[in-house]
Formats: C-alpha cells, structure tokens, sequence
C-alpha cells in the first residue's frame, strides 16, 4: 500500500513551499495512491470459505476475521500448516483498481490571473498494484509481505513480517518482527474509501501546520517488533510494539538511536441481539531526532545521524458498536501532542533542507509551544446484506495549541487557533455481485469533501472533494 | 381353437388392467420431476439453549455470510466449495449429525448443534464459531433445523448419562487396552491409534465419500477430537456413536466403567499429551501390563441410558 504523505504536505501548504508544487504534489499522490487494503483471497481459497466469513465488506475484517489475523492467520485446526494444501496452492493476491474519479482543489496557487484558483480535473485513472502474500510457513509461524507499486510500477515494501504464533502454547503470547501495520482496531489498510482524502483516516495521519514530526502517523507501516495476545475467543485483546522512528523508512535513514513505542487493548461484549461490542484504547509514544550532523553545508544532514531526541504522543479510545446484523458505527478519538521542537519544523530530513537553524545550542523563538489537538471519527455502515454495504464516515481535528501561540516571536508570527483544523465528510457504497471464495470484486462509488482552516496561500480556507467510481478486485 | 368364454375374457382384461397399472408405477419411477421447482418457503424453527430462545428468520444472513459456501443455500451440502473439502461439509437435509450426547439414530439436542457451532470440528474445514453472540449461534441451530422435515416429525432423543470419571490407574489403562483390541477398534485406528488400522483405506462415511479413522498419535496438549476435548467428550463419543461415519455406538456392548477404562487408554495413544494417564505410563516405563480378564463388571447397566429428561 501506498504510504500516504498527504498530511507531510498539508503542514508546508501556507509558508514553506511554493504552493503550486504542493498542489502537483497533492494532486499526485491522489492520482498515483492506491487504496490501503488488505484481502487475501488466497485464505478464502485455502480454507473454502467466502470472502463475507472473514471481512464485514472485504476488506475491512469483521470479528470473526480478526480473530483469524490474530491467530497468525489460522483458523486453528488441522489444515493451517501447508503441508495440507495441495502443493500447488500460491498464496498471492493481487489487487489493483480501475476508476473515474473527479478531484477538486481549491485555492491552489498559480501564475495566472489573481494567483489563486480552484483545480478541477477528471479523469479514467488506475490505483496502484499490490501483491499480497501471506499465510502459515508451519503452524505457528506466519509471514506477511507486500510489495507495492504506485500506477507507474514504482515498488517499495509495504509490509514484511515474520511471526511466532501462539508461543508456549498460549494465544497470549505472539511475537511479530518486520515491517507491519500497527495495531489499530479499526485498520486503515482495511479501510472501505478509496479516495485521496477519504482513503485514509485523517486522525492517523495528523501533522500540525508547519510542523517537522513525521513519525507519529499511526495509519504508516512501522518497523519493529510486536508483543500480542488475544484469549480464545478473542475477546480481549492486548498488543505492544517497539519501533523504529522512521515511519516505516528502512535503511535507518533518521535518527541515531531513536525508538517509538505503540500499546493497544481492547475488550469485546457478547450484547446479546445487537452483537459482539467492542471498545479499547491505544497509545503511541516515542522519541525523534531534531538535529542531525551534516556534510557539504547545514542543508545536507547525513542519514542516520539524527540527534537531538525529542518526546511526542498520540492516544485515544476506539469503540466498535453493533446494533444487530445491519448497522454499526466505529469511533475513534485522538488527543495528540508533539514537543516544542518539532512545532517549529524540527524533526524530519526534509525540513533541514528547508532551512532549519540546525546548529548545536539553537533556541526555540520565544513563544514557541507544544502543539496539541483532540480529534475524533465516526464511521457508520448499514450492511444490507454481505454483498452491499453503505459507508459513511465524518471526520474532525482541532488544534487545542499552536506551535506559534500568543506572544511567539519568530518570523512567522503567532498563528490562528483554528489554522490546521481538518473536517473531513466521505459517503458511498460497496456492491458486490458475487461472493465466492475465490476473488473479491466490489463496483465502489464514493464522495469525499474535506475542508481545511487556514490553510490556503492566502491565509483562508481550503476546500476538497473528490467524487470516485471504480471496479475494486482482487484475485 | 378354443372359444373365448366370459371367464377367460374378464381373465385377460383384469390382468391387463393390473400391467397397467403397475407399468404406469414403475414408468412414474423412472421419469424425473422435470421441470423448475419452485423454491419452498422455510418453515420458521426456534431452538431453545438455556434461557435462550433462537429464531429461524434471524439467522438467514448469518447463514448465507458464514455457512452457505459449503453447506449450500439449501442445507444440502453441496456449496460451492464442496468439491474441495475433505470431508464433506454435513447435508442438513438428511439431519444426520456426527456430535451428539443423544443415542445414536437420533435427533441431537438443540445444545449440541450450539455446542458444534462454538467448538468446530477438528480434522475438517469448520471453524471455531465462538466469536458469535450466544443469540448468534441459537438462531443458527434453529436455522438448521428448517432443511429436514425430521425436525418437525421427531423428538431429540435423550441426553445418554455420563457418570462421574474414576480414578486413571494402571489397571484401568490395562482394560482399557484390553477392550481397544476386543472390540476391534485398532482395526480402523491401528496398533498405535494413528488412524492406519487395515480397514482405515476402506472406509467411507454415509454418502460414500472416503473417510479417515482419527488419528491419536498426532495429537498434543491442544489436541481436540471430532466432538470435543474433554474425556467426558471421548466417552461421549463411543457410547453415542458418530452418525454418517463407519464409528458405532458402543453403547450396547460396553458398561459405564469399561468405557472409563477405554478412554484412560485411548489417552495413552495420544503420546505428546500431557496428562494425568501419560504420567503413570511413564512412571512404569510405558509398559502396559496385560489385563487379566474378571469374570463380569461391577456395574451391570448398559453404558446408553438416558437421562430421561429429554429436551
């Protein structure tokens, strides 16, 4: 999958660049981003069971599902380790998707007539192409890899792990190592949107105006190391992850010696003619670099040598509520908060080429504060039936601090309260004009309109919205 | 050339008659019900689990979501993905059900459809349903019981008894040793209870589909038989038979404490289990000692009687 950057570029969009190459830039990665998904045929063909047993609408999992990812794709019986299948049984997927869709982005810079105009464009397009596999190596151990491509077959890992599944005999106990998704209930590569804005939850994604923290993006691939346990029935859930802090860049690009930590858990209730309810809670906490050594002049840091670490934190609650076979609704909620440093551009590479006062014993502008904001989703689904789901998701982030509050003296001045505030509004369908269990097919239709506060060249609000239609597969 | 008389007349018109008839059966036999048949409306079911009262109509999503794909639309068995599993997926329509605590013949209790449908069933391609509510799973029985007329017609039968466990000792591995070769079991699970008896490559279950004996050997600590995990499953499910497959009740032939001994044996068979029957072989150096046959058993009452509660 694609490791959306949206929320990178949506920090530089006033000040730091010249807004024309923003919105090339924004316009690119909606063009070029695939949606985030996992679906596996493969699994539905290894155990003879339709698509619907596992996903609510592939791909995003229903209980039953995720109780199967978090037995290390298992079912628990006989037939999970492969030497059942027939040797010729794969274990790939792929998944790519052609659409129309029709983006439009206001307020976008240009040469032309007042400077400032709105970019409409419409178009036939492809997202870009991923190849799943994954499954049992033995019983008890599991592997994921996923390379990705973007439209124009430029791959990277999206995830590559290796898992040791129930250890000692016991579901509490699953160590995961590699490149995965971070334990997020309601999983953004499952996510049921296809679109720019709509395609990924913006609350993972959130990067304060200006601000050089990269590492906290919840909804990225990590790097690491997971601890995770489940009982039985996978009621009760727990996770704890030791990163890497670099988004899920290898190549320890970033920082010297800096480590992120991601903890989850959550508790499910058997309510009766309503269903199984779930809420729980998550926290993501760690330290990225700041400063960085350089060669050939202050804009050229050397990979790896990021020094300076500083704290940043994201937490909140998740809650995922039935009210009997055909409505739901998944809540998720966001306080997040970044150190002083990285409120002033501090922290990622490309923020030094940008300029930052990278020299030992700097000191923040007087004023320079915490950035912190509360954000919260709700997405409800009205599942007609396994084979047509409408989706619904609205999305809001409030900044409760600015990075340059009252009294901040550097050259940008003070910022408004609301600059960087996000409200994000998607609706659609899914239908699915067969179910199997030998591929997935789904004719999605969905709207996305998201409005940004302050963001604009001009210091004024921004609008987006994106109507797309497309066949979604996987085989 | 003799006249035709009254008598031979009527004679020869009767027994025309009687060809007729019975020619027009037997052409009835032969030609199919050609044509569309129409779908039948489902019967509304329930079923009652405890305190708990599951509806046929509730469940038709679920079914069609988590069942449908192998055991078919219609309950018959025969979902798509039939013909790639081994063993077949049960045919709901013949209400002929392997996991039951109920003599075998009959009808199993509704808590033993719910009780599958939580468990699985291991050695086949049924999961473990327990991330359904209870409600879920209620409905789903009732829902099953809507393909067979046998659920209208039929009572459960009732619950067999399962006394109390005694004490796993050597003496009880030993008959139960005794009775695995007496009653022929190593003929379908082998010598050493890894399911390669000389008649395992024989078998076949009630629709003529091969059929493996379970293998002991394989299992370890987590093991889990076709209808459960407990040695009050094991008991249960030689006195109950497995219904649709080559395994018999034996609970006409074997007495309550002589199927205790059976199963304290088979436990044995299962050699990377830990367990209470494990530890005292061990202890004697896994040497079974040969059992000495008694004159009778102490308890005279046929392992299959029922509670009598019903359901």
């Amino acid at each position: 999958m694609h490791v959306w950057r949206q929320s990178r570029i949506r920090k530089k969009l006033p000040f730091a660049m010249p807004f024309l190459t923003v919105a090339m830039a924004l316009i690119f990665v909606i063009l070029s981003a695939s949606p985030a998904a996992n679906a596996l045929p493969a699994f539905a063909r290894k155990y003879g069971l339709r698509c619907s047993a596992c996903h609510e609408s592939w791909p995003m999992l229903n209980y039953f599902g995720q109780k199967f990812k978090d037995n290390g794709y298992q079912i628990m019986n006989d037939r999970d380790a492969p030497i059942w299948q027939n040797p010729s049984y794969w274990p790939v997927t792929f998944r790519i998707l052609p659409i129309w869709h029709r983006v439009s982005t206001g307020k976008v810079a240009v040469d032309q007539g007042s400077g400032v105009t709105r970019i409409t464009s419409s178009g036939f397009d492809l997202s870009g192409l991923d190849f799943h596999t994954g499954g049992t190596l033995e019983k008890n151990f599991s592997f994921y890899v996923l390379p990705s491509s973007d439209p124009n077959a430029s791959f990277h890992f999206e995830t590559v792990m290796a898992r040791l599944d129930n250890l000692f005999g016991s579901p509490w106990l699953n160590l995961k190592l590699g490149k995965f998704e971070l334990d997020n209930l309601l999983s953004e590569k499952r996510i049921l949107t296809l679109t720019g804005n709509g395609g990924i939850y913006q609350l993972y994604h959130f990067i304060p105006v200006n601000d050089g923290n990269i590492f906290g993006q919840m909804g990225d691939n990590q790097l690491g190391v997971e601890l995770m346990g489940h009982s039985y029935n996978d009621r009760t859930r727990y996770s704890a992850a030791l990163l890497s802090t670099s988004d899920g860049a290898p190549g320890l690009i970033y920082g010297a010696n800096s480590y992120s930590g991601f903890f989850a858990a959550s508790q499910a209730f058997d309510a009766g003619k309503m269903g199984v309810d779930r809420i729980g809670f998550y926290a993501m906490l760690g330290q990225a670099p700041t400063t960085w050594l350089t060669a050939g002049g202050p804009n050229m840091p050397i990979g790896g040598s990021g020094i300076g670490n500083k704290s940043y934190h994201r937490e909140g609650f998740v809650g995922q509520f039935y009210f009997g076979q055909h409505l739901d609704l998944q809540v998720v909620t966001q306080h997040g908060w970044d150190n002083a440093w990285f409120g002033q551009g501090y922290g990622d590479l490309v923020d030094q080429l940008n300029g930052q006062n990278n020299a030992p014993g700097t000191v923040l502008p007087v004023g320079s504060r915490a950035p912190s904001w509360n954000g919260v989703l709700f997405e409800p689904h009205y599942v007609y039936s396994p084979q047509l789901i409408f989706i619904g998701r609205f999305e809001t982030i409030r900044m409760s601090q600015q990075a340059n509050g009252a009294g901040y003296a550097g050259p940008a001045g003070p910022s408004a309260s609301n600059l960087g505030n996000i409200s994000d509004y998607t609706i659609g369908f899914r239908y699915n004009p067969f179910m199997t269990s030998r591929a997935g097919f789904a004719w999605h239709n969905e709207y996305n309109w998201l409005h940004q506060d302050g963001t604009s060249p001009t210091g004024t609000n921004i609008n987006t919205s994106e109507l797309l239609m497309g066949f979604d597969f996987d085989f | 050339m003799t006249s035709l008389k009254p008598v031979h007349f009527l004679n020869g018109i009767l027994s025309l008659a009687l060809i007729a008839a019975f020619s027009s059966r037997a052409g009835a036999q032969d030609v199919p019900d050609v044509g569309p048949h129409p779908p039948q409306p489902l019967k509304a079911m329930e079923s009652h689990i405890g305190n708990l009262t599951g509806h046929s109509k509730d469940a038709a999503s679920d079914y069609r979501r988590y069942c449908a794909g192998c055991h078919g639309e219609l309950g018959d068995g025969q979902g798509e993905n039939t013909v790639w599993l081994d063993p077949k997926p049960r045919d709901f329509t013949m209400a002929t059900f392997k996991c039951r605590s109920t003599p075998t013949g009959t009808l199993p209790t509704d808590e033993d459809l719910f009780n599958t449908i939580g468990r699985g069933l291991t050695n086949s391609n049924m999961p473990i349903w327990n991330t359904f509510t209870r409600q879920q799973r209620a409905d789903l029985v009732a829902y099953i019981k809507t393909f067979s007329p046998r659920w209208e017609k039929e009572k459960p039968g009732d619950p067999i008894k399962i006394p109390a466990e005694p004490a796993v000792t050597m003496e009880s591995i030993s008959h139960g040793k005794y009775l695995f070769t007496k009653l022929e079991c190593w003929k379908c699970h082998g010598p050493q209870g890894k399911g390669d008896g000389p008649s395992a490559a024989t078998l076949t279950d009630s629709k003529d589909n091969p059929i493996r004996p379970y293998n002991f050997a394989a299992g370890k600590d987590d093991s889990r038989f076709k209808c459960g995990s407990t040695n009050e499953d094991i008991y249960k499910i030689f006195i109950t038979g497995v219904d649709g497959t080559p395994m018999p009740s034996f609970g006409d032939v074997i007495q309550p404490n002589d199927a205790w001994d059976l199963v304290h044996f088979l436990r044995t068979l299962q050699v990377n289990r830990h367990g209470k029957e494990n530890e005292i072989l061990k202890a004697a150096g896994w040497k079974i000692p040969t059992y000495v046959e008694k004159q009778s058993s102490t308890n005279p009452a046929p392992a299959n009687q029922t509670t009598g509660g019903g359901n």
